[in-house]
C-alpha cells in the first residue's frame, strides 16, 4: 500500500513552501497568509465549491426544510394515496399518504447527522491512535496494523449486520458508534505511516530533547502538522459514514423505527421504484448528489491543502467504496 | 519466492480462522433464537425450547460450539440452520450463484477499470479524460443498491420499448425452463446482463481512477522516455513497459476490490432475487442463525484472502524485486 505522504506541509508554513508556487498574485498591502493561500486556491475549484454549496443547503434543507412544508411525517393525507409529484405534494406521496418531501427531509436530517457525528469521532481517534501507534511503536503498533488487516477479511459491513439484532430498539447513536469504531482504523494506518517520517523530523526531536513529553509531542508537535490529512480525512468521511449507514439500513440492520434515514427509505421503496419511481427516486438522489458533493469537496480541498500530492483520491480508502458497495 | 507466497498464505489461513471466530462470536452473543421461540403464541411448552437449546448447543460455552463447528466444517460438515436443514446441502448452489455473479464482475470491472484508467491517463484534460473521470466520480458516488435499483428501471424501460422481456431482472434462472443446453445458457445470459452490470460498473469506476493516477506517474518517468529514445513506438513502450510498472500498485487494490465486490454482492443479490451467499448473509442474520452467518463469513473470508493472495502473486510476477528477495 502507498501511502500519500504530505511531504514538507508543516503547520506555520507560509505559502511558498512545498516547492508549490505561489499562484494567486497577493493584493497589495495584504500579506499572504496560509489559511488565505488555501482559501483561493479552494474558491478556483469549481466543482469543490459547488459542492460546498450544494452540502451548506442540504443541511439547511434537512433542518429548516420541513418547516416551511405545511405537512408533516407523522401527518397523512387520506385525499391523496400514492400520488405521483404534483403542486400539493410536491414530492408525491406514499402509499398511506404521508407526504414523502417531509419524509425525505426527515430521513436526510438522520442521515446527515449521522455522517456528520461519525467522520468527527473516527477522525479524532484516528489521529489519537495513529500517532501514538506510529510514535511509540511497539506492541500497540503491531496490533493496530493486525486489526486493520482483520477488517480486510471481516468487512465493518458483516460486523455491525451482525451486532444489528443487540441495538435493534435502542438509540441511534450506538449505530453511529458502531460506524465510528470501524471507520477509524484505516485513516490510523495512514497516520501511522505519516508520524514514521515525521518523528524523525527536526523540530520532534529538539521538542524531545528540550525534554517534553510524549504525549505533548504528539498533541503540539504531529498532530498539527497532519492537520491537512486530517481534514480531507474528515469530509470524506462524512460521505463514507453517509454510505455506510445508509447500505445498512437498506437492509434493517442500521437506523431502526421510529426513525427514518435515507436508506430505510430506500430500502422499503427500492421494491416498488418500477411502478411507484418517485417514492425511490427522490430519497436515492439527495443521496448521490450528497456524496457526490461531498466528494467533491474533499478533492477540492485536497488540491487546496496540499498541492504536492498527486490528484490521487485517497488510495488507502477503499473503505468508501466497501460501504458505498 | 516460493517461501514468500507460502509465508502469506499461511497468514492468511490465520487471519480467515481469526475472523471466521470473531463472526461466530459475536453472532452468537448477540443472536437469540431461543427469544423468537418463546415469543410464539401458543408458547410452546419448556421441554421443547430445552430441546431446541440443546441442538444449538446453547448450554455450551462459545468458544467450545465455535470448536465443534469448525470440527464439522473440516469434515464438510457446516452444521444446520436453525430451521434444522443441513448447511452443507444448499452451500454448493449458492457458492456457485454468487461466484458466478463475482467472477463475471470483477473480471468485466478489472479489464474496463484499467483500460479506461489508461486511456484518461493518456489523453489526460482531453474531453474523454473529463467524461471519464465525471462517469467515475457519479459512479462512485452511488451506492450498489441505487445503482441495482435505477438499473431495473433502465431494463424495465428497455423491455418496454423493444416490446419483450430481453433483460430479465428477477431470479437467476427461469424457474422450470425447458430446452437444450444451448437455450438454458442463452436464458442465463438474459438474466445475468443486469445485476453483472450492477457490480461491474461500480468497479469499473473504482479501479479506473487508480489506474489513471498509476498511469501518469509513470508517464513522466524516465525509463518510458529511454524506451522510447532506444526506438521503441510510443504504444509498444507505453504498454510493454508503462502499463506493466503502472499495474504494480494496482496489484494490491484488486485484493481489497474483491472484499467489496462480496458486500456489493449482498445488494445485489437481494434486488435481482439471487439466492447467493449474500442473500444467505441477510436470511441469516434475520432468523438470528448463528451457523449461516459463520459459514458465510467464513465464504466471504476465504474470497477476500484468495484474493489477496492471488495479488501476492501478481505482485511477485509483475515486480521482479520481490521475486529475487
Amino acid at each position: 500500500m502507498t501511502v500519500i505522504l504530505n511531504e514538507g506541509d508543516s503547520a506555520g508554513t507560509t505559502g511558498a513552501a512545498s516547492g508549490s508556487p505561489v499562484d494567486a498574485a497577493p493584493e497589495p498591502g495584504k500579506a499572504m497568509t496560509r489559511g488565505r493561500l488555501v482559501l483561493i486556491r479552494f474558491m478556483r475549484n469549481k466543482l469543490a465549491l459547488v459542492g460546498l454549496v450544494v452540502i451548506i443547503g442540504m443541511y439547511l434543507m434537512a433542518f429548516v426544510g420541513p418547516l416551511l412544508s405545511k405537512w408533516s411525517y407523522d401527518q397523512q393525507d387520506y385525499s391523496a394515496f400514492l400520488e405521483p409529484p404534483y403542486a400539493d405534494h410536491i414530492f408525491g406521496t406514499d402509499k398511506i399518504g404521508t407526504d414523502m418531501f417531509a419524509l425525505t427531509m426527515r430521513g436526510l436530517q438522520k442521515s446527515l447527522i449521522i455522517g456528520l457525528l461519525v467522520a468527527l469521532i473516527s477522525t479524532t481517534v484516528a489521529a489519537i491512535v495513529g500517532a501514538a501507534a506510529g510514535y511509540f511503536l511497539g506492541v500497540a503498533d503491531k496490533a493496530l496494523m493486525w486489526v486493520v488487516d482483520l477488517l480486510l477479511v471481516l468487512p465493518s459491513f458483516l460486523i455491525i449486520a451482525i451486532l444489528s439484532p443487540w441495538f435493534r430498539g435502542k438509540s441511534w447513536f450506538l449505530l453511529v458508534l458502531m460506524l465510528a469504531a470501524f471507520q477509524w482504523m484505516i485513516t490510523a494506518r495512514i497516520v501511522r505511516g505519516m508520524t514514521l517520517t515525521l518523528k524523525e523530523r527536526e523540530f520532534v526531536k529538539a521538542a524531545k530533547f528540550m525534554g517534553q513529553p510524549a504525549r505533548k509531542i504528539i498533541a503540539k508537535h504531529i498532530v498539527p502538522n497532519m492537520a491537512s490529512l486530517l481534514i480531507i480525512d474528515a469530509t470524506i468521511n462524512v460521505g463514507s459514514a453517509v454510505l455506510a449507514e445508509t447500505g445498512l439500513s437498506y437492509f434493517g440492520f442500521g437506523v431502526q423505527s421510529p426513525d427514518v434515514s435515507l436508506g430505510t427509505l430506500i430500502g422499503g421503496n427500492a421494491e416498488s421504484a418500477t411502478t411507484f419511481p418517485w417514492l425511490f427516486l427522490f430519497p436515492a438522489g439527495f443521496l448521490v448528489v450528497f456524496v457526490l458533493a461531498v466528494n467533491w469537496v474533499g478533492d477540492g480541498l485536497r488540491d487546496a491543502l496540499d498541492p504536492t500530492s498527486t490528484r490521487v483520491r485517497r488510495r488507502e480508502k477503499k473503505d468508501t467504496k466497501e460501504k458505498a458497495a | 519466492m516460493a517461501g514468500f507466497l507460502l509465508r502469506r498464505l499461511v497468514n492468511y489461513v490465520v487471519l480467515a480462522l481469526v475472523a471466521t471466530f470473531l463472526a461466530f462470536t459475536l453472532a452468537s452473543v448477540t443472536f437469540d433464537p431461543i427469544g423468537v421461540l418463546q415469543q410464539r403464541n401458543p408458547p410452546p411448552p419448556a421441554a421443547s425450547i430445552e430441546a431446541k437449546k440443546r441442538d444449538l448447543h446453547l448450554d455450551q460455552p462459545i468458544p467450545q460450539r465455535f470448536v465443534t463447528w469448525m470440527g464439522g466444517v473440516v469434515q464438510g460438515d457446516f452444521g444446520r440452520t436453525i430451521t434444522d436443514r443441513p448447511i452443507t446441502d444448499e452451500l454448493g448452489r449458492r457458492i456457485g450463484v454468487s461466484l458466478r455473479l463475482f467472477l463475471l464482475g470483477i473480471t468485466i470491472g478489472i479489464l474496463f477499470g484499467v483500460l479506461l484508467g489508461v486511456v484518461s491517463a493518456i489523453r489526460q484534460y482531453k474531453f474523454s479524460d473529463y467524461f471519464a473521470t465525471l462517469f467515475s466520480f457519479i459512479l462512485l458516488s452511488t451506492p450498489v443498491f441505487v445503482l441495482g435499483t435505477l438499473l431495473k428501471m433502465g431494463a424495465q424501460g428497455v423491455n418496454d420499448a423493444v416490446g419483450s422481456n430481453v433483460l430479465i431482472f428477477v431470479g437467476e434462472t427461469t424457474p422450470g425452463f425447458q430446452g437444450n443446453w444451448f437455450e438454458h445458457l442463452g436464458d442465463r445470459l438474459q438474466h445475468l446482463i443486469v445485476p453483472t452490470l450492477a457490480i461491474a460498473l461500480g468497479q469499473i469506476a473504482y479501479y479506473s481512477r487508480y489506474q489513471r493516477s498509476s498511469m501518469l506517474d509513470v508517464l513522466g518517468s524516465d525509463f518510458l522516455r529511454t524506451a522510447q529514445a532506444k526506438g521503441l513506438t510510443r504504444r509498444r513502450a507505453l504498454f510493454k513497459h508503462g502499463l506493466r510498472t503502472a499495474l504494480i500498485p494496482m496489484a494490491t487494490l484488486f485484493a481489497f476490490g474483491f472484499g467489496l465486490l462480496v458486500v456489493g454482492g449482498t445488494f445485489t443479490e437481494r434486488i435481482f432475487g439471487w439466492f447467493g451467499m449474500g442473500d444467505w448473509l441477510v436470511t441469516g442474520i434475520s432468523a438470528q442463525d448463528t451457523n449461516v452467518t459463520a459459514t458465510v463469513t467464513l465464504f466471504v473470508a476465504v474470497c477476500v484472502l484468495f484474493s489477496g493472495w492471488l495479488a501476492d502473486v501478481l505482485y511477485a510476477a509483475l515486480d521482479p524485486r520481490i521475486r529475487v528477495n
